[in-house]
């Protein structure tokens, strides 16, 4: 099959000894959504700095459309994978919108009109073009963390690695983004202990849990199991109930 | 925050010294205050003049006299110290006002006062007409070294966010019944700075993380340039250009 991502018996130990990942394996086909849930200090983080290379595997590969992660490839590999953090201000650093979208295909060496046009419309798929001009500053919290998505999908990425995407977010900011990621057509991978957000957007989920991967299947199966998600520290929100599927 | 979209010390407009590429400006400011400091201090008429040049920029920026006088408050410090060459100042003494004063000193406090604030007009005209981002554009135009306009760039990028930090832990202080009164306060303040430096160093390691997962190099890219016509630069340099030919005059 046609992997996006690949990873195979990933174990990272932290230069102070504390192991993170005891041989995580996953794999996310092309064109899908898929969430990675789990408590915090689950790993979710160490896993996810591994994906672009931040990280270099203790043991085991991580391979994106074929290409495995190493240190040859670290620049080829970041442009297929687009990380957005969980803090925009972290990822937002240039002084305007334009310049920061600008950065990723610019180190790649895009310019002129090119990169005009890449700009554009990466800003237009997340609805921020009239902010173009603005200091990412003066932005509200759910404008920036919509700027950060286009910092990494004007890469035209393989696959669009998200943070905690729906972390601070106000109900109509989590919904804006939620439609903007529906209507990408990349695959997802999005890294969150928000159970519903990962039921609205992700068929299928995986549960990371003391560094390896507990369960993956259909997201809407795995949260109808209170007892799979009780030993893995995870709960659905107080009143919330698995809808009934669809017809 | 709150301050509108622009920067506090730009003023925004059309004008031609609006439009003139930054690396033209910053040069002209920096020659024009090298004729200045090089200008003996007796030469009060030339002092005079370089005044009325800056003048002539101002107006022709539409940078009202109002809002230079509000920024110059910057050099405030610097006046005070000139103030006090006089009094403490050695050598031969006159009288003013019944206050004796030392000659020497006087002619000190004049050349700082004089030459600080010439010097502070030009960079509030720079500031006024110029986007603080296109001044680093200018400077890396210029040859400064990548690493410095760097590390300024971020500074104007993160100076809020920073700001902002430091005024939730300020809350975060006050709410618990903390108010700085006097002395015995100190340490407290003192740790919070700390804090604030560890947060902000942890904030930049994120964001380098950032930068290396969009193919940062350690160096920018650089996107837009400003190119400047011959035309542009003529009009820039005219400013020290017009007081050089002041302080040629005088030694004449």
């Amino acid at each position: 099959m046609n992997y996006s991502l690949e990873v195979k018996d990933l174990a990272y130990a932290y230069p102070d000894g504390t192991q993170a990942l005891f041989g995580v394996g996953l794999a996310v086909g092309r064109g899908e959504r898929v969430a990675l849930l789990g408590p915090n200090g689950a790993g979710k983080t160490t896993l996810v700095m591994h994906l672009n290379g931040i990280l270099t595997a203790g043991h085991g590969t991580v391979t994106v459309a074929g290409t495995p992660v190493r240190k040859d490839t670290l620049k080829e590999i970041r442009q297929r994978v687009g990380l957005v953090f969980q803090d925009p201000d972290d990822q937002l650093f240039m002084p305007t919108v334009r310049d920061d979208v600008a950065f990723g295909p610019a180190n790649a060496g895009v310019r002129g009109e090119e990169l005009e046009r890449r700009v554009k419309n990466a800003l237009d798929r997340v609805g921020m073009l009239e902010f173009a001009d603005r200091p990412p500053h003066h932005l509200s919290f759910g404008q920036r963390r919509r700027v950060a998505v286009a910092t990494v999908l004007v890469m035209e990425p393989e696959i669009l690695v998200l943070d905690e995407p729906s972390s601070n977010l106000d109900p109509a900011a989590r919904r804006e983004l939620a439609e903007i990621l529906r209507s990408l057509e990349v695959t997802v991978f999005m890294v969150t202990h928000d159970l519903p957000y990962a039921l609205e957007l992700c068929e299928r989920s995986l549960i990371l849990s003391g560094g390896v991967i507990a369960a993956d299947g259909p997201t809407r199966t795995l949260l109808a199991d209170p007892d799979l998600l009780a030993a893995h520290r995870l709960e659905l929100p107080y009143g919330f109930a698995i809808p009934a599927e669809r017809g | 925050m709150g301050a509108g979209h622009h920067h506090q010390l730009y003023r925004p407009g059309a004008s031609l010294v609006h439009r003139l590429p930054p690396q033209c400006k910053l040069l002209a400011v920096l020659a024009f205050a090298i004729v200045v400091v090089a200008t003996p201090r007796e030469a009060f008429w030339a002092f005079g003049c370089y005044a009325l040049l800056l003048g002539a920029v101002a107006a022709l920026a539409r940078v009202p006299l109002t809002f230079i006088a509000r920024r110059m408050v910057i050099e405030l410090p610097f006046v005070l110290f000139a103030f006090l060459i006089p009094v403490i100042g050695m050598g031969e003494r006159t009288t003013v006002l019944g206050l004796s004063l030392s000659v020497p000193g006087l002619w000190a406090a004049w050349n700082i006062l004089a030459k600080a604030s010439l010097g502070v007009v030009a960079s509030i005209l720079l500031a006024a007409t110029t986007e603080p981002r296109a001044v680093l554009m200018g400077a890396q135009r210029l040859r400064v070294p990548s690493l410095l306009v760097q590390i300024a760039m971020f500074m104007l990028r993160y100076m809020d966010v920073i700001v902002d930090e430091m005024r939730r832990m300020k809350v975060a202080r006050e709410s618990r019944g903390f108010e700085a009164r006097n002395m015995r306060h100190i340490p407290v303040i003192a740790r919070s700075a700390g804090a604030l430096f560890i947060r902000s160093y942890e904030r930049g390691e994120r964001v380098h993380l950032a930068m290396l997962s969009r193919g940062y190099d350690g160096r920018m890219p650089v996107v837009q340039e400003f190119s400047a016509s011959v035309r542009q630069w003529v009009i820039a340099l005219a400013l020290p250009g017009g007081a050089l030919a002041v302080l040629g005059m005088m030694a004449w």
